[in-house]
This record gives C-alpha cells, sequence and structure tokens, in this order.
C-alpha cells in the first residue's frame, strides 16, 4: 500500500483547508495522484471542519474519503478537534500533530468545564504516537497567530515523501505575496521542530 | 473558497487541473461551448456558477431568482438554440419541476444539462431526496459521474446526448462527488454553431398540441433505453473470479474499486433509463450481485422488477445517509474502522454559529424576548433554532415562513411571527405574502435584508444591486415592494439597534392587519464588507464588573481573561456595537476613543 491519507481537523477559519491543499498540490506536483475532499456543516466559520487527502506514489487514489484507522497522519489545529479525528490515525505507523491550543466551543452550555483539556496525555495513554507542537504561539511570535496552521504544515512536510523545493513552490503559489515572508518562516520554524 | 486553479503540464501535451467536481463541471461546460448559463445557489452545486463567473464569463452566467426561473431561462436559451447549464440543489429541482416536467414534451433544440446536486447525509439540507425519482416521472435521462474527470466528461457528453435525442438531460452529482478535488485532464473551448429556432406552435405551445406530442415523449424514451445498452457511460470490468459482482454508480463506484479490488463490476453511468439486457447479462455470471448505489435503491428496484434473484443491497448497506469505504466494509463483514475516542474523554459537539457580528442575532434575542412562535425559513438564519436563542420554531423549505404563519394564524396561534431572509423572500416568499394580504391575515414578517444570499457563500441577489459578475443592477425596494402588495405597515429598522428592533417587531405584532419589519444591515462575509477597515471594540477593565451582559450577545470574539474579564479579540471584531449597547457601565468602547 503506497497511499498516504492525511486528515486535516480544525475549526472553520483556521485555515486547515488551505494547509491541506497545499498538501494536496505539491503530491500534484510530485507526479502522485491525488485526491481531497473537505466536510463542513452549513455555517462559513465556528464550526468543526475536516478535509481528507490522499495521495498514492504508483498506483490510483479511488476514494477520496479516509477510513479510520487508515491515516499516516492527523493534523488537528487545535486539541479538541484532534481528539475527534484521533480514531482515524493508523494506531501502529501514523502520527497525530497537535497544535497546544485550545478554542472553547461558544455556543455549548458550561464549555469550559467540560472541555477535554487532557486530550494529549488521554490519547498517548491509549499508546497512540503523539507530536504536540506550540503552533499558535509560534506563529505569535513570528508575527502573526493566525500562521498556526503553516507550522505545522512544516512539521508535517518532514514526514512526508515530497521534496523541499515542491513545499515551498507550492507555498509561494497559495499565499498572497504580503503574507509569503512570514508564512515562509512560519513553515521553516515548524520544520525545525522536528529535527 | 475558490482559488484559480494551476495547471499540470505532461509529456506529450495534455494539461490536467485539480479540480472540484463543480469546478470541473464548470470547465467541461466551457469547453462544450455553452453559451447561457442559470441557477440559484445552493449547496453542493454553488461552486459550479462560480467558478463560471470567475474563470469562464464567456459563458454567460447568471443567478437567477430562483430555480424555476432559471430552468425557463434555460429552456428558452436552448430551445432559442444555444448550449445550456442549469444548475440546482437537489430541493431546488422541486422548485423547478413544473418546467422540468413539461420540457421533454418539446425536447430541446441546443444541448440542454440541468445539475441536481444531491446532499446525502443532509450536511446542509432539510431532506435527503433522491431526484433520480424526479427523472424517471419526467422522463429524463440521468448521468451518474463518480470522480472530478467524469464530472468534465459527462458534462460534455451530456449536451452532445441532449442534442442526438433532443431531450434535457440531468447530472446527478452528490456532495461527496460535487466537493471533493481529483486531477482532471481538460481541453480547450470549442465553439458551437447556434442551431435555428423555428416557430412550431405544435411543438412548443399549448395544451391541445401535447397529445400529439405525448407519443413523442415515449419514442425517446425508448430511443434512450435502446441506447443504454451500448452505450459508454455504462462499463463491464468483469473478474475471473465469478462468485462476487457489484453494480454500482456514483462516487459509491470509487469505493468499491477501494474495498472489492477483485469484484466483476458493471459500473452504470447512465442510470436511467436503465439497460434491462445489460443488468441481466452481468448477474447472471456472478453467483452473488451487490447493488451499491447512494441514496434510494433506485437501481436495486428496478433490478428485482427484472426479477433477477441473486441481489444483495439496501438490506445490507442502508438506506440513510451517505457512503464511504469504511461503511461497505462494516456492511461486507470485512472489519470495523475504529470509533471516535469517546469513553474516557468528553468529546463535546461544536456545532455551527452565527458569525461575529451577524446582523441576525439581535433579532433572535428580540423574538426570544417576545416569546412569540417563530415560523421559520431556509437560510443561516435556522441556527436561530439552536441554543442560545432557540427561537425559530418551524422551518420546512424556501418561503415556507409566510404560509405557515397564516396557517398558524387560522389554528389559533396569532402570536406567530414569520421570519425571511432577503434572498429567499425574493426566490418564493413574494406569491405567499400577496396571499396573506389578499386573505386578510394579520401576519408579521421580518425580512431580513442582509443584501446576500448568506448560507452559501454571499452570492449577489436582486436586493443587492450587484449581479453575479459585479455589474450594478437595479436594486429590489423591499420596503416599496411589499407596500404594492397592500402590508398596511412596513418598517425599516437597523439590525444591530437592539432596542429599536424589539420595540419595532413589537408594534408590528400590534398592528391590525399585516406588518412588515425589515430588518437591514449587510452580511459581514460580503468582500467589499471584509474589506473595509474597521476600528474594533475593546474592555476598559476599570469599568467593567464582570456582570457577564456582553456575554449574553452569544459572539464568539468575546472570551474571558483568566482574571474573568470579557476580552474582544481585536482582528475579529466588526464594530456591530452590540455588545457596546448591552454593557451597563460603559466600560465597551471604541478602542480609538479609549487611546
Amino acid at each position: 500500500m503506497n497511499t498516504y491519507s492525511l486528515m486535516f481537523a480544525g475549526v472553520g477559519g483556521q485555515g486547515s483547508l488551505l494547509i491541506a491543499e497545499i498538501t494536496s498540490l505539491a503530491a500534484v506536483s510530485a507526479g502522485y495522484d491525488t485526491k481531497q475532499t473537505e466536510v463542513h456543516g452549513v455555517s462559513q466559520r465556528g464550526g468543526s471542519v475536516e478535509t481528507h487527502v490522499r495521495f498514492d506514489q504508483v498506483a490510483k487514489v479511488h476514494s477520496p474519503i479516509i477510513t479510520p484507522g487508515e491515516a499516516f497522519a492527523v493534523i488537528g489545529l487545535e486539541k479538541l478537534e484532534a481528539l475527534r479525528f484521533a480514531h482515524y490515525v493508523d494506531p501502529k505507523n501514523g502520527t497525530i500533530f497537535i497544535n497546544d491550543h485550545e478554542l472553547i466551543p461558544a455556543s455549548v452550555a458550561d464549555a469550559e468545564k467540560i472541555y477535554p483539556h487532557e486530550t494529549v496525555e488521554y490519547l498517548k495513554s491509549m499508546g497512540l504516537r503523539v507530536i504536540v507542537l506550540p503552533a499558535s504561539k509560534m506563529a505569535r511570535d513570528l508575527g502573526d497567530g493566525r500562521m498556526a496552521n503553516v507550522v505545522l504544515l512544516g512539521a508535517l512536510s518532514t514526514i512526508l515523501p515530497i521534496p523541499q523545493d515542491l513545499w515551498e513552490k507550492t507555498i509561494k503559489l497559495r499565499i498572497p505575496a504580503k503574507y509569503l515572508e512570514g508564512n515562509l518562516k512560519a513553515y521553516q520554524a515548524g520544520k525545525e521542530m522536528m529535527s | 473558497m475558490l482559488f484559480a486553479a494551476e495547471q499540470f503540464h505532461e509529456h506529450g501535451g495534455t494539461m490536467r487541473e485539480f479540480l472540484l467536481g463543480n469546478e470541473a463541471i464548470a470547465r467541461g461546460a466551457w469547453e462544450a461551448g455553452v453559451k447561457f448559463v442559470s441557477g440559484y445557489p445552493g449547496t453542493p452545486s454553488t461552486e459550479i456558477i462560480e467558478t463560471l463567473a470567475m474563470r469562464f464569463p464567456e459563458t454567460n452566467p447568471r443567478w437567477s431568482a430562483n430555480e424555476k426561473v432559471a430552468f425557463e431561462e434555460g429552456m428558452g436559451a436552448a430551445i432559442g438554440g444555444l448550449r445550456v447549464l442549469v444548475t440546482m440543489k437537489h430541493v431546488g429541482l422541486n422548485v423547478a419541476a413544473d418546467a422540468f416536467m413539461v420540457f421533454p414534451y418539446s425536447g430541446t433544440n441546443g444541448g440542454f444539462v440541468v445539475i441536481s446536486a444531491d446532499d446525502p447525509g443532509m450536511h446542509s439540507s432539510q431532506n435527503e431526496q433522491d431526484n433520480r425519482y424526479l427523472a424517471r416521472v419526467g422522463k429524463v435521462p440521468v448521468l451518474e459521474p463518480s470522480d472530478a474527470q467524469e464530472c468534465h466528461d459527462f458534462m460534455i457528453a451530456g449536451l452532445e446526448l441532449s442534442e442526438q435525442f433532443k431531450s434535457p438531460v440531468m447530472l446527478r452529482t452528490t456532495t461527496r462527488l460535487a466537493h471533493h478535488k481529483g486531477l482532471v485532464e481538460v481541453g480547450e473551448r470549442r465553439e458551437v454553431e447556434k442551431k435555428e429556432f423555428v416557430r412550431d406552435a405544435k411543438r412548443f405551445s399549448v395544451p391541445i398540441y401535447r397529445l400529439i406530442r405525448r407519443p413523442e415523449v415515449e419514442k425517446t424514451l425508448n430511443a434512450l433505453t435502446a441506447y443504454a445498452e451500448t452505450c459508454s457511460f455504462n462499463r463491464m470490468e468483469h473478474n475471473d473470479n465469478k462468485s462476487i459482482g457489484v453494480v454500482t454508480s456514483g462516487i459509491a463506484y470509487q469505493y468499491v474499486k477501494e474495498v472489492m479490488p477483485n469484484a466483476g463490476v458493471l459500473r452504470l453511468g447512465m442510470t436511467f433509463p436503465l439497460p434491462a439486457n445489460l443488468l441481466r447479462e452481468f448477474c447472471s455470471q456472478y453467483e452473488t450481485v451487490y447493488v451499491i448505489e447512494e441514496g434510494e435503491p433506485f437501481i436495486e428496484e428496478y433490478m428485482r422488477n427484472l426479477e433477477i434473484a441473486n441481489l444483495k443491497g439496501k438490506e445490507i448497506f442502508g438506506l440513510i445517509g451517505e457512503y464511504s469505504p469504511g461503511r461497505l466494509r462494516s456492511a461486507l463483514a470485512l472489519g470495523d474502522p475504529p470509533k471516535p475516542f469517546t469513553e474516557q474523554v468528553n468529546l463535546i459537539p461544536r456545532p455551527p454559529m452565527m458569525c461575529v457580528g451577524c446582523g441576525h442575532r439581535t433579532v433572535f434575542a428580540a423574538l426570544k424576548q417576545l416569546k412569540v412562535t417563530v415560523s421559520g425559513d431556509i437560510g443561516c438564519y435556522t441556527m436561530g433554532a439552536l441554543p442560545p436563542y432557540e427561537a425559530e420554531h418551524t422551518t420546512f423549505c424556501m418561503g415556507a415562513s409566510i404560509g405557515v404563519a397564516v396557517g398558524l394564524e387560522q389554528a389559533g396561534h396569532e402570536d406567530t411571527v414569520a421570519i425571511i431572509g432577503d434572498s429567499t423572500f425574493i426566490h418564493s416568499g413574494i406569491p405567499p405574502l400577496i396571499d396573506a394580504v389578499y386573505n386578510k391575515s394579520h401576519l408579521t414578517l421580518v425580512i431580513l435584508d442582509n443584501s446576500a444570499t448568506g448560507m452559501t457563500g454571499s452570492q449577489q441577489n436582486p436586493a443587492s444591486g450587484k449581479n453575479l459578475l459585479g455589474e450594478e443592477t437595479p436594486k429590489l425596494n423591499l420596503e416599496a415592494f411589499c407596500r404594492a402588495t397592500g402590508v398596511g405597515s412596513v418598517e425599516v429598522v437597523d439590525t444591530w439597534q437592539r432596542k429599536e428592533i424589539v420595540n419595532t417587531i413589537r408594534r408590528a405584532i400590534a398592528y391590525k392587519g399585516p406588518s412588515v419589519v425589515i430588518a437591514r444591515g449587510p452580511c459581514n462575509q460580503l468582500p467589499e464588507i471584509k474589506k473595509r477597515h474597521v476600528i474594533p471594540f475593546i474592555v476598559e477593565e476599570e469599568l467593567c464588573t464582570k456582570c457577564d451582559a456582553c456575554f449574553k450577545v452569544w459572539c464568539p470574539a468575546i472570551t474571558r481573561t483568566e482574571q474573568n474579564f470579557p476580552v474582544i479579540a481585536a482582528n475579529e471584531c466588526t464594530s456591530c456595537t452590540v455588545c457596546a449597547q448591552v454593557c451597563p457601565t460603559d466600560a465597551i468602547k471604541l478602542a480609538e476613543a479609549f487611546a
């Protein structure tokens, strides 16, 4: 099986779709058959958003949807959303990347009290490979907290078989010029966290 | 969000793009020389027309007032000789059904394809309806692509099929097909000569001539049925192992290829009319045949009527919701995928909510305060039914708020207020408003006028003053229009003035006769609103008494500091002023004033 299945999870507005899209296009540039799909509810913002990306170095990709238990990586831009999609990870060979960041759902009663703050410890106790990154903090230190998504993309890029130059080329294509410099730094910072 | 497509050039000159199913349909329509496109926004169909407007305006795309109008404009353009595409979501075809059902009686001139974007799983819909049944009633052929490449290819082939049989063609997509991306080999635009329109009342007009046309409908259908037996839309992929065969269509074909790589497959790309002989021949070669189709057992029922015995279908794969490879694996007893981690941790939901600064909030706060029964409609404001407001008590279909309110009034529930958005009002709220006046109702109607079709992504509509291509058009004057229908009391109020909203709705309810309140303020997701310079509000902690009144505005931009003071996210605040209006100690101020 040469199919790489990646699950990007976040809250609407965090930019999980953007880094999924960059990953897909980088994989396409590398010559791999690729499919992507996004699942979201009716709202434009604030709801849970999941994006599935699958690429294959040899064969054709059939389903755009990932089956729970087969993801090579789950990329959670927020703790609760990482937990919501953590069961998609391949328990043997997969990795869960989690941004050390909590967004309390405003529309749930007593959400602050019942929020699963212990997500990381719990997933580790289940024997899963979890990598926690302070992506939001790192992005803020680089000047804009919204770049947390690209910090995670940098970390993810280190475990995927896509050449480095294609990542940078695709980021340059997708990110508007005035945000590019900061985002390239965010991407580098994410990569360095994994070295 | 739509991006400009990236192109990938290959050896040998082929060009590929990484496209959404909907973008691939748009690209196909452009390549096939389409010269007229109409539709009404509806998930999961909306991106087709958005892509055409952005990348291929020479296809002459537009948003119409509703799907029936879109379909009728398309019919006119097609009998007038152009190649035409009309797009809508599954329930949109209900609105257009009057035209859809009668078009086959005259047949078309230029190629005519209507997109029916079905939504298994109801990700963004009020029901889970399988429109292949509507096509059968209307005797309209149905094509079902199974990936983005086929979305593109079937769009082009559908127009050719339409011209070959002079029949309208339905291209049925589903949410996953419309909203997945894949690589698509693309081509260039080919201009198609306009066909001649001949005035022919016996073909295009009046019911008495329909008796002449009636047998023609059957002749066309018979010809299409013969065509279905041999057409390239339907494809057999045999396997030496003859134990399991699968009959499938749409995106489910991809799941079958993944989960059952060793099965023989009959992939039906044309699912109405169905090929009886082909199905019998395929099934005779396999011990067991699974029928795997998203939605209703449309193919399966047909096969059971053919008395094909060795079938398994909905009884194991289920009827409701979207299919997936995991679901097929479970159904075939190939192993159950892991379930979400819910046992030791609290996997709380994150339900959708109104945006920061949304002008609907004040209206729902007022309706909750007034304790009235609220007859709702289709739009972002269906979220008014959810906590914290829980102030929308019925929602059925486009425009239903008004008729349902009139009916509730007749049943003795005189405290009912109907609520509808500007786009939905234009779509199908106008006849019921005229009816309410005509039948002497005491209807109270609130029109949430945000100058946009918000839920599908803030598209333009006749109340925006702009069309799809961004050109200025006359802006529908909603208040003058409502007065012209005979509504006695029409008041316009700034949607962010919370006290005025309450008082205005209260006056409207007390008014003896039909009344309309227009709560006005632009949708914050409109590009021109997003771009404007905003001075955010901030909390002056020295004045704050931590009374929590501002939290009751339920604005997602307001959170707590560690010391339990409210704090407003500066980069999210839209400066709507509502939190400042509720603050009893004036602790919430414009950032500028504070400095």
